[in-house]
């Protein structure tokens, strides 16, 4: 039979299925989003939603013909595809129309294109058929040249539009090459200081004590090659802390969250104490150093920021982070989100109930905010759902990848993972004030047919290397 | 195959940590955090006051004290602001620029979103020409609001006054809230809650633009406004504008009682002002003036002030000697040993009874009848004691107001504070003997010596006195109001003796030139008070007509030399304005005299008071 060789049946039929709910859970937010009384029919393309359910249509047909390309044009095209792209960034600063500040759009008859989009799958296929050619050795210093070359490109190009969001995206391919074989520890130390230093600003000391609680279960994690045991610590950890939190409401002591998670890290050290010392586990040592090593680092950051630095240099790392509280200003658009996302509760307000983002108390409500629509009307559950399917494609694709015969489709189908959770994990956080505002959508949820479609594209060029998985592309 | 595969984990691990970050974050804010859900709630709902009309204030013949005129106040959303030709606004609504911009910079620094006035009670002329340029402001609305009229600019202290309620009053009372107006003083503080009515509130649902989406939860927590009840006062208008034209170029007051029901009919005190002062753009101005004034406009002297009585509590001191019944019959002389030291200050027949005293206002036979109540008891002290206890039931030495705003007890000295200066068992009757013809240590109002005439009146009973006789609803009276009933027994004849003593005061004493009308008995008694500081202070009491009493009144002029000079003069005008309908061409003179005379501008200004 020629079954075996059809594309439908050797599609991830389950990456299709995520990739369906997650464009039908957008288009039903965008609609709750602008839903107003005048306009009740979900298909009146005069509103967005209407006009989003075209570009999902037209972005299924997009995805139909992309499976009906023959797999080894992506490698024998990558570069060309690439070269066009960069072609198209550098014409967009000529010719291009300005939307918003961001001088990144062409428009064709009522139809905008946003080629910074396309430059990620374009970018991501350039990546991966140089990684995979047979004499490339991603250690050597020249190689490393080369792949920040095909990054930087695009990435400045994209800076001189100014839409920096959108550049930074780029930066996500250096996971990319740690899966191929980039030294992990450089990755690590360098990402893992920079974090911190950044985290420590950020954050409030609440969030970043939960943080490095966690970061410490994961390298003890690590440490002792177990997945167990940083498991049933993070089980422990929360179970203390829904105790103590449950107590002091119960008994009405009204301990602030610092306090509560302050009372929740001395029990549990002491509980890993006796586990190290019962157990003679020494990394327990270990682990308990970091831990008071990276809270003096992140105490000691904060002490130099505001005792050190001068006022006007504190302003650019404030305005970098996103930092100024400002809640009417630069603030305003977080702020509302914040009170969006957090007035949903334990299980939201229900289907077109949300107040918040239908009153336009959220600005970009259907694009870049349109999880404050998810937090509002669907709650706690609604959110941890929708983050919990995103988490389930960004893990079904890493699989997809892994099974990969050919090095080209792997380091494509991580680029295309790294790429979605880039976006997610900025956009989502930045609705909930944990990252600043950098204007990028949510893939498949934000209102537009530019995104919507770049994403579509650079899933299901994915999805088609890997309905020949059998062949060994270069 | 592949020396990196187990890198897999790492990135999944990655994923799945920020993930975790994330869910824990929005368990956080949605789930312990309850702060957003009180921000959601403001943010989407909008509360709407409908401010109902304060009810009106009527005198006793249905004539308008106070009314409601509209006013408009400018607010502005500094969000939706666009620029806009200030100088062409600023001319507009009649204010200067940098004033405007002073109070858009305010606005903006309180809300961005939020309205706020930026300026206030604007006339309706000038609200008729802004409202047709209005769309050329943008952020720029106009809210209607009641300002409060007066029409005959009248009893001032009486009425008192609107203001915007203070950040004290806010904290103590839920129901008022910034920007809200309440009574502050007068009739408006004290009926307050009749005046107001009730606030409506509603809920709307807006967006961020504050455009009215429809009701919240449809009405289900909105309140509707209750229009404010009026009230019919005591007062009679014309009586009071008449009082207060008398007392015009004087420092003084007048309290004017009908004694069977209590009821003031007038109230004035001198130097007043015009209500009207405390309403619209110039009020604070007005009241600063007000407040510098050296001779306190706004204090209530009729209620506030409390003076030395002088001979008109001679009354008092008889009616406490016939209640122990040592006065019926006794003569004392006004020369020999028992009068020492207090001396008669002219010559008439001596010894007199208590009728002939009071017409003659005889210093000797009062204090002797004073030495008498004193020692009726054993010792001073259970003398003093007894007496201090009589004149508090006859209402003197404390507050008898009905509802009366500002309203002081005066004082009566007690046993405590003569054993204070003099120490217990150092004084006797001859130590304290200045308090028998009203002079000392003694201070009342000049409320309570109309209200201790009224008992006279009333032959034993006094109502406490007050300003508000009835609230109507929809122009419907409500149940009218009711005020304590106060006896002091001391038996019908007493009283009448003393009554007879008033008669002979205006017909044949110190009252005869200055108090005595035509075909009416007017019951009066003078007083002259010593002052340290100045020219006497002038004391009249009096009620009208001698049976069945429509009106008991006190006059106290500060430096009105002596009490027939302007308190019987200006006490007889009101009665007889009052009883008669009109002056009688002979007593013409009097009125003019009162009203054109001017003690204020060669008064020297007493400091400290």
């Amino acid at each position: 039979m020629k079954k075996s060789n059809s594309i439908w049946f050797n599609l991830d039929w389950i990456t299709v299925l995520l990739y369906l709910i997650l464009v039908f859970l957008g288009w039903i937010n965008i609609y709750a989003a602008v839903y107003s009384d005048e306009h009740q029919s979900i298909l009146d393309i005069g509103q967005k939603y209407g006009k989003q359910l075209i570009w999902i249509v037209a972005g299924i047909f997009l995805a139909i013909m992309v499976l009906t390309i023959d797999s080894r044009f992506f490698t024998a095209f990558a570069y060309h595809i690439y070269g066009i792209t960069i072609l198209l960034l550098v014409a967009v600063l000529f010719i291009g129309k300005e939307v918003n500040g961001a001088k990144a759009w062409f428009e064709f008859g009522g139809i905008a294109l946003q080629p910074a989009e396309l430059a990620k799958f374009a970018t991501n296929l350039a990546l991966a058929k140089c990684i995979s050619q047979f004499e490339f050795k991603i250690q050597k210093l020249r190689s490393y040249i080369i792949l920040i070359v095909i990054i930087l490109v695009p990435a400045l190009l994209i800076i001189l539009q100014n839409d920096t969001g959108s550049a930074l995206v780029f930066a996500v391919f250096v996971f990319v090459f740690f899966r191929e074989g980039m030294n992990g520890m450089v990755l690590f130390w360098g990402f893992s200081a920079a974090a911190l230093f950044i985290l420590s600003l950020l954050l409030d000391q609440f969030d970043l004590t939960i943080f490095l609680l966690i970061i410490s279960l994961a390298a003890f994690g690590v440490l002792r090659q177990s997945v167990k045991e940083p498991l049933i610590g993070f089980g422990v950890l929360a179970g203390t802390f829904i105790a103590i939190w449950g107590i002091d409401n119960v008994a009405g002591l009204g301990g602030t969250p610092m306090q509560l998670i302050i009372v929740t890290t001395a029990i549990n050290a002491l509980l890993l104490i006796a586990y190290g010392i019962f157990r003679h586990v020494a990394e327990v040592w270990r682990i308990i150093l970091f831990f008071i090593f990276a809270v003096c680092i992140s105490v000691s950051v904060n002490y130099f920021y505001s005792n050190v630095m001068e006022p006007h240099q504190r302003d650019r790392i404030d305005q970098v982070l996103g930092r100024k509280v400002d809640k009417l200003g630069k603030g305003y658009n977080v702020n509302q989100s914040k009170i969006a996302i957090g007035s949903g509760g334990i299980i939201g307000k229900g289907f077109l109930k949300g107040t918040q983002t239908k009153y336009n108390f959220v600005p970009e409500q259907s694009t870049d905010f349109i999880f404050c629509t998810v937090g509002e009307e669907w709650g706690f559950v609604g959110a941890t759902t929708v983050v919990g399917l995103f988490l389930l494609l960004l893990i079904r694709l890493v699989t997809v990848a892994e099974r990969q015969r050919s090095q080209f489709s792997r380091i494509y189908g991580y680029g295309v993972a790294c790429i979605l959770f880039f976006h997610i994990a900025i956009n989502v956080s930045m609705t909930i004030g944990l990252a600043p505002v950098i204007g990028i959508p949510l893939p498949f949820f934000s209102y537009g047919g530019s995104s919507l479609w770049a994403f579509t594209i650079l899933l299901f060029i994915f999805l088609r290397l890997d309905a020949s998985r059998t062949k060994n592309l270069r | 195959m592949d020396l990196f595969s187990k890198r897999k984990y790492l990135i999944i691990g990655l994923f799945s940590l920020v993930s975790l970050i994330i869910v824990i974050r929005l368990f956080y804010i949605q789930v312990i955090d309850s702060s957003y859900k009180i921000s959601a709630a403001s943010n989407v709902l909008r509360r709407e006051i409908n401010y109902p009309a304060r009810g009106v204030i009527y005198d006793r013949n249905g004539k308008l004290l106070v009314f409601n005129q509209a006013a408009y106040d400018v607010l502005i959303t500094p969000r939706e602001l666009k620029s806009f030709d200030t100088l062409s606004f600023c001319h507009l609504v009649g204010v200067d620029k940098s004033e405007l911009i002073n109070e858009i910079n305010k606005a903006k620094s309180y809300s961005r979103f939020k309205p706020s006035p930026i300026i206030k009670q604007l006339s309706s002329q000038m609200y008729a020409v802004l409202q047709e340029q209005l769309f050329k402001y943008p952020g720029f609305f106009i809210q209607a609001r009641t300002l409060r009229q007066y029409p005959s600019k009248i009893a001032a202290h009486v009425l008192g006054y609107v203001g915007e309620v203070d950040q004290k009053i806010i904290d103590g009372n839920p129901y008022y809230e910034n920007g809200d107006y309440i009574g502050r003083s007068g009739i408006e503080k004290i009926y307050e809650e009749q005046l107001r009515g009730v606030k409506g509130i509603s809920y709307k649902m807006v967006d961020v633009h504050q455009i009215v989406k429809g009701s919240f939860e449809n009405g289900r927590l909105d309140t509707a406004a209750v229009i404010g009840k009026n009230l019919v006062s005591t007062l009679n208008a014309d009586l009071q504008s008449y009082g207060e034209r008398l007392l015009s170029g004087k420092v003084g007051s007048i309290v004017a009682i009908e004694p069977s029901t209590g009821e003031i009919l007038v109230l004035a005190s001198s130097p007043t002002f015009d209500p009207g002062l405390f309403v619209g753009r110039e009020r604070s101005k007005n009241f600063a003036k007000l407040l510098n004034d050296p001779y306190k406009p706004m204090l209530n002297r009729a209620v506030t002030s409390s003076y030395p009585p002088g001979s008109t509590f001679k009354l008092a001191n008889a009616l406490i000697g016939l209640q122990y019944g040592i006065l019926q019959t006794v003569r004392f002389s006004c020369a020999g040993k028992g009068s020492s030291p207090i001396k008669c200050t002219h010559s008439h027949e001596s010894p007199l009874p208590l009728i002939s005293a009071i017409r003659e206002s005889c210093n000797s036979f009062f204090w002797q009848a004073f030495k008498s109540e004193i020692n009726h008891f054993a010792k001073p002290a259970d003398g003093l004691v007894s007496f201090r206890k009589s004149l508090l039931e006859m209402g003197i030495g404390k507050k008898i107001g009905g509802d009366l705003f500002s309203e002081t007890s005066g004082s009566i000295p007690s046993v405590a504070y003569y054993n204070k200066y003099y120490g217990a068992g150092g004084w006797n009757a001859l130590t304290i003997r200045s308090l028998s013809i009203g002079q000392g240590e003694m201070l009342v109002t000049p409320l309570q010596l109309s209200n201790m005439v009224a008992l006279i009146a009333n032959r034993g009973y006094y109502i406490s006195p007050h300003l508000v006789r009835g609230i109507q609803e929809n122009n419907i009276a409500l149940d009218s109001l009711h005020f304590e009933k106060h006896i002091v027994s001391a038996g019908a004849a007493n009283y009448e003796m003393i009554v007879d003593g008033m008669e002979q005061v205006v017909e044949n004493g110190t009252g005869r030139t200055t108090a005595k009308l035509d075909s009416l008995t007017v019951c009066g008694k003078t007083g002259t008070i010593q002052n340290p500081h100045g020219e006497a202070h002038s004391a009249f009491v009096a009620f009208a007509p001698k049976i069945n009493p429509k009106i008991a009144i006190a006059v106290y002029i500060e430096n009105g030399v002596w009490g027939a000079k302007y308190a019987a003069p200006i006490a007889s005008l009101i009665i007889e304005k009052y009883l008669k309908g009109k002056i009688a061409p002979r007593r013409q003179h009097f009125e003019d005299a009162m009203i054109n005379s001017d003690l204020i501008s060669t008064m020297k200004i007493e400091h400290g008071d």
